[in-house]
């Protein structure tokens, strides 16, 4: 098995801000890897980088999985919870790689998104319109439509974030599933025991690269002094980032 | 009694029996534009479209006076000019579209005043304003029904993308490039509808036969595809209603079908059993656990 993502010296930022700077490295196929880091880190940011939604400042991605077979959650998903649409459907546009802009849903489709339903633990709220969810079971809404895309890379952006443990460990034991079937699984995290209890990779990150290997030689208490160190704030004044300068020496 | 009330002004008089036609298909066209609009928090856009429009059309009026091609493309040209100018400035800059909206729609607006003051003359705009839906010719009702039949074509294929657009725009960034090209076609099916609605309303009351039946809709359902049928039922309702107003009452017609549209919302906003006023002044008693 290959890669299925590498990253080439590549800076993602805003407004020549880099937010992710000279990040160097690959994710072999069928990686679960926790994207660990302060806030302000660059880990949605380097998200967005992968899906293309930045485009990179300088260096490159190189993402040898096509476009289409992609997934991607993001941290705060821009969905208007006030339109009138009920979780079936939402769900069925999970289908989209199939039936793309005009093809019909039959009935195997409906099957499978009735099933995909169910595995997320929302067997009857089928009709639901979605304004009336609570935040996690919108969050397993979401997590079926994933598992109907069927994608080989999976980018989640902190998918845990104000959910309770029984939801998260019904949604952890998802992922661990996708990773079972051989799919590449890229999460952003913050609960540290969760990292180190479910992902056996992780990246820590701190705009630059403070670690990136197994979870427990990379999430010591000193790795972790030291990404929170190097995130400091946004230098207005910050000069142009010269070519070929050690990158410590500018983090320092 | 019912029959001279209801059908005798269009059995008797062609012209009324046009302006039938005519509503009906601004409302089979409007209905499911202005839900989408609304859904899509552009309620006002449809106002900005329309202010856009006007200079437009009175341009044409000026070159060629009553002329439906001059007026036509007078207001299409303006229109598009604007929608996909705040379209592009909106996709490709930090700008909002509404804000974008607001200034392209704002500077169209004072390049028509500006062009119809350089000729000079006082020209009567008021057909351009307030429409003649009691003298539709058929080359404007053919247009009207061209309009509304090519809408309901274009929502057909787009519905997919439109939607979706609308719930979850990242999502569908994610798996298709068909966002930007929807959105715009989507614009663009409101200048038209607003195009075709100004030749029997006026360019600044056809918005309201779009907004005003969309959002009564929202407190009577849900449900998408019932709210767009409530949309299109409460437009053409009004339009029916509004012309036997204005025919038995001698009030202008245009404001009259507008003003039935805002009886009905005013209707909806009171009695409408989603979110509507009264049923949240006298809530029933609450469900079991």
């Amino acid at each position: 098995m290959g890669n299925v993502l590498a990253f080439r010296d590549l800076t993602l930022g805003y407004d020549r801000h880099p937010a992710v700077h000279h990040l160097d490295g690959v994710v072999p196929e069928g990686a679960l890897l926790a994207v660990c880091g302060p806030n302000g880190a660059g880990k949605s940011t380097l998200l967005k980088g992968i899906v293309g939604i930045l485009p990179a400042l300088a260096g490159r991605i190189e993402c040898r999985v096509p476009e289409r077979e992609v997934a991607y959650l993001p941290q705060a998903a821009e969905i208007d919870r006030t339109f009138p649409i009920e979780v079936f459907d939402l769900v069925s546009t999970g289908l989209w790689r199939r039936t793309g802009l005009f093809g019909g849903i039959g009935k195997a489709d409906r099957a499978r998104v009735e099933a995909a339903i169910a595995a997320v633990g929302l067997e009857g709220f089928e009709a639901r319109p979605i304004g009336t969810l609570s935040g996690g079971q919108m969050q397993r809404t979401l997590f079926a439509r994933l598992l109907l895309q069927d994608a080989r890379l999976i980018l989640l952006d902190e998918p845990f974030t104000a959910l309770d443990a029984g939801t998260t460990a019904d949604l952890i034991a998802l992922i661990e599933r996708w990773n079972g079937e051989g799919r590449t699984v890229l999460a952003v995290l913050h609960d540290m025991e969760l990292v180190r209890d479910h992902f056996p990779q992780t990246l820590l990150l701190a705009r630059e690269t403070v670690g990136w290997g197994e979870t427990r030689e990379v999430l010591t208490p000193a790795n972790l002094i030291e990404a929170r160190r190097m995130c400091e704030a946004w230098d207005d004044g910050a000069p142009a980032c010269a070519p070929g300068s050690p990158v410590a020496e500018r983090a320092a | 009694m019912i029959y001279s009330l209801l059908i005798a002004p269009f059995a008797e008089f062609d012209f009324m029996r046009r302006a039938l036609v005519g509503v009906l298909a601004l409302g089979l066209g409007a209905g499911p534009v202005g839900v989408l609009m609304m859904l899509r928090r552009m309620s006002l856009a449809g106002d900005a479209m329309a202010h856009a429009i006007l200079p437009g059309a009175a341009v044409g009026f000026l070159a060629a006076g009553l002329n439906l091609f001059a007026m036509t493309i007078g207001g299409l040209v303006a229109g598009f000019a604007v929608a996909l100018g705040a379209g592009a400035v909106a996709r490709a800059t930090q700008m909002k579209e509404d804000a974008a909206l607001a200034a392209f729609y704002l500077v169209s607006l004072a390049l028509g005043v500006l062009l119809v003051s350089l000729r000079g003359s006082n020209v009567d705009l008021l057909h351009v304003l307030f429409g003649t839906v009691l003298a539709l010719d058929d080359a404007t009702l053919l247009l009207i029904t061209a309009i509304s039949s090519f809408t309901l074509v274009v929502l057909a294929v787009l519905w997919r993308p439109l939607v979706l657009e609308s719930v979850d725009p990242g999502f569908l960034r994610s798996v298709s490039r068909a966002g930007a090209p929807t959105h715009l076609a989507f614009l663009a099916l409101v200048v038209l509808n607003l195009v075709g609605g100004f030749h029997a309303l006026g360019t600044l009351l056809a918005v309201g036969m779009m907004m005003l039946p969309a959002a009564s809709a929202r407190f009577w359902t849900r449900e998408l595809t019932v709210m767009v049928g409530c949309s299109v039922l409460i437009a053409c309702a009004s339009g029916v209603i509004g012309l036997l107003v204005s025919y038995h009452w001698g009030v202008p017609s245009g404001p009259a079908i507008i003003l039935v549209a805002g009886g009905a919302y005013a209707l909806s906003v009171l009695f409408g059993p989603v979110g509507g006023l009264l049923p949240r002044l006298a809530p029933r008693r609450h469900l079991e656990a």
